[in-house]
């Protein structure tokens, strides 16, 4: 049975355990009909044109994980910005962890999506944000969509500003030989609220993990979303993250990935604009070896005028890894005065690796500012030069000359201990001590 | 200190330096003059071991040591220095950050500790302070930004904080202002001692006003075609090198 058969009977398992007779599950079968009609993405689609799940498929993947998962706060530690107080919410083999987590519910709401989808108090936020803003066509997202239920759910209210960051962590035990997660988030930010929110994949072993995870980001009139995805998984590790943006006027919402590891990452980053006067920032490094896999696939849909979008992309692609760049902004005719901007810039390590960088344009309007630039190249022999005279060994000086390429997206970085630990990670990646101050 | 016998390097097919002989020794101050495409920068690269040239023929030696097989941070170590024509902008590295990154890699190649963070500061204080340079400007991005003059006064501030043995000055004085060149030259020679060596490459004699050399040689068509003193600049200065390639074409 692959794996496609397998998710449609485990459907009808499912379909066992929850309430049939409710709205929520005509959304489910409908999304289960456009997975069973679509399938899986194959190459043959342009929108997947570099990166091939097939490999990733063959595995016989768990759907609900039955093993006990229990994991002590000490050994996952590490992964948490432990300096500073969080709120956390933790899944450990898709299953929530209380143990792990805290959660809230004083004048913000910090929890599960379950909670969220199954009790009567939440029914009328659940039917005016859950899946409206989701790709139904698509067919991965389809697929989150008939099994959601467990998750994140983070609404934050009119005039709230989340009193410290919400990291969002799903831990995969290996206890499986190979498992499927399908974490739903849902984040409602309410008028001229703010929050900050990382989330991070993680695996504790190296058996397969595949997870298809579907966030939905709602940002009210001049609500401030800062988004950080931490993606360092381990190289068996499979990563499919479709978030969707709905930003009302003058909002800023900016989503950030730093894409570290793992056999392939997938992101989605998909922005759609409901006012004016709003600001759309996504920026990532991705810096890989191996052979690794990263494909950002974004699309910005600039609907209203007067809006502005930032891209910054960064990749540092070393031995066999590749690289997938595909951003698309869509100007309507009606988004006049808008500015969107878009930059991919990469430096290939190897002659083996590859990045295939594609930047997609779409004007409608005529009074637009729009630019794209795409680069590709090596490290510069000559600022190389400069700083092995001043006596930095050349390993050193690369390092600090990769450091330097990203750090225009690190600077971005709003909290100051998140920073630091990216720093950390890269100069880890980059096999370096930095000794200075980052 | 620096001794070149008969240098010979290229660059892909092309030969530039054709047979260079030069002698510095501690404690004097050399000039190498010549028009331009005369092999000038690229003999100074060559010292500090940029691997984009090949030495074809010949040695360079630093105190006795041959230096041929070493890479530009080892040549550093032992005390190299070479101020570039064009500096290089490093984003998101700030002056202070390099510079303390650059000394401590120096003395740990050395046997050294790492300097003290207090000690740093103070080095810098006073470094910086020589170069008239402002405080705010050593937290700025490695040249990013900078003027011509700032970045050659900061090449020169480098200098100061890591006292070479031997520093090699390429074309310092372009895109410099008269007050920068004033300030520029003060540092060099307020770095000068009897210990250490500077050879100074320029097109002009304006530099030599205040750095005044011992030796002066002409770089012609990949060779020193004629050394004299300090007064060799001025004869340049004044009837250009016309009348050197006539000379040596008799």
């Amino acid at each position: 049975m692959d794996l496609k058969e397998k998710l449609l009977s485990s459907f009808m398992a499912f379909e066992e355990r929850i309430d049939v007779h409710s709205e929520l599950h005509d959304v489910r079968t409908s999304a289960i009909k456009n997975f069973e009609d679509k399938g899986f993405p194959t190459k043959k689609e342009e929108s997947w044109k570099y990166t091939s799940l097939n490999a990733i498929l063959k595995n016989d993947f768990t759907v609900f994980s039955k093993k006990e998962n229990a994991i002590e706060f000490n050994h996952v530690k590490k992964y948490f910005l432990h300096e500073i107080d969080t709120y956390k919410v933790v899944f450990i083999d898709g299953v929530f962890s209380s143990h792990l987590s805290a959660t809230t519910h004083e004048g913000i709401d910090v929890c599960l999506m379950s909670s969220a989808l199954t009790k009567p108090k939440y029914k009328m936020v659940i039917d005016a944000y859950f899946n409206q803003i989701a790709n139904k066509d698509d067919s991965l997202t389809s697929l989150n969509t008939a099994f959601a239920m467990e998750g994140a759910y983070i609404h934050i209210p009119k005039s709230k500003v989340a009193d410290k960051p919400i990291e969002i962590m799903y831990f995969s035990t290996g206890n499986e030989a190979a498992l499927l997660v399908q974490p739903r988030n849902l984040v409602i930010v309410g008028e001229n609220s703010h929050v900050q929110i990382i989330e991070r994949h993680q695996s504790l072993n190296e058996n397969p993990v595949l997870t298809n995870s579907v966030t939905e980001i709602f940002a009210q009139k001049r609500a401030i979303v800062d988004f950080y995805k931490i993606q360092n998984d381990t190289l068996e590790a499979n990563l499919i993250d479709n978030t969707y943006v709905s930003q009302k006027q003058e909002s800023h919402v900016s989503v950030h990935t730093f894409s570290f590891g793992g056999n392939l990452t997938r992101n989605n980053l998909n922005f759609y604009h409901f006012g004016e006067r709003l600001t759309s920032t996504l920026n990532g490094i991705t810096i890989i070896g191996e052979k690794q896999h990263v494909d950002h696939y974004t699309l910005v849909k600039h609907s209203t005028p007067n809006c502005e979008s930032f891209q910054d992309y960064k990749g540092i692609y070393s031995d066999r890894s590749t690289g997938v760049f595909n951003g698309k902004v869509y100007v309507e005719k009606e988004a006049q005065k808008t500015n969107a901007f878009q930059k991919s810039n990469n430096i290939l390590l190897s002659d083996k690796a590859t990045i295939n960088a594609k930047p997609q344009l779409e004007i409608f309007a005529d009074d637009v500012k729009c630019s794209h630039g795409c680069t590709v190249g090596q490290l510069d022999e000559t600022a190389l030069f400069y700083m092995q005279q001043r006596g930095i060994p050349k390993k050193e000086a690369k390092a600090l000359l990769m450091y330097a390429f990203s750090n225009a997206v690190i600077e971005n970085i709003k909290i100051p201990e998140l920073k630091q630990r990216i720093t950390k990670i890269i100069a880890t990646k980059l096999g370096v001590k930095m000794g200075f101050d980052l | 200190m620096l001794s070149i016998k008969n240098l010979h390097a290229s660059i892909g097919d092309k030969e530039i330096l054709k047979g260079i002989n030069l002698e510095v020794k501690a404690g004097e101050i050399h000039a190498i003059m010549g028009p331009n495409g005369a092999g000038k920068s690229t003999l100074a690269s060559i010292i500090a071991g940029n691997e984009n040239y090949e030495v074809t023929e010949g040695e360079i030696t630093l105190d006795g040591e041959d230096l041929s097989e070493l890479a530009p941070e080892e040549r550093a170590h032992k005390g190299v220095f070479l101020s570039f024509q064009y500096p290089v902008e490093i984003p998101g590295v700030s002056v202070t950050n390099f510079m303390r990154t650059a000394i401590n890699e120096t003395r740990k190649a050395n046997g050294l500790e790492e300097m003290p963070a207090n000690q740093m500061l103070k080095v810098i204080r006073e470094k910086s302070e020589l170069l008239e340079i402002d405080r705010k400007f050593l937290s700025r991005s490695l040249n990013e930004g900078f003027s011509g003059g700032e970045k050659k006064r900061n090449e020169i501030f480098q200098m100061a904080m890591l006292e070479p043995k031997l520093a090699i000055l390429d074309e310092t004085d372009s895109g410099l202002d008269i007050d920068a060149l004033r300030i520029v030259a003060n540092g060099v020679n307020k770095l000068k001692s009897d210990k250490n060596a500077i050879v100074v490459i320029t097109h002009y004699q304006r530099l030599l006003d205040y750095i005044v050399p011992d030796f002066v040689h002409v770089l012609l068509n990949g060779k020193i075609v004629k050394s004299g003193d300090a007064s060799l600049a001025l004869e340049l200065e004044e009837k250009g090198y016309d009348w050197i390639k006539q000379e040596q074409e008799a």
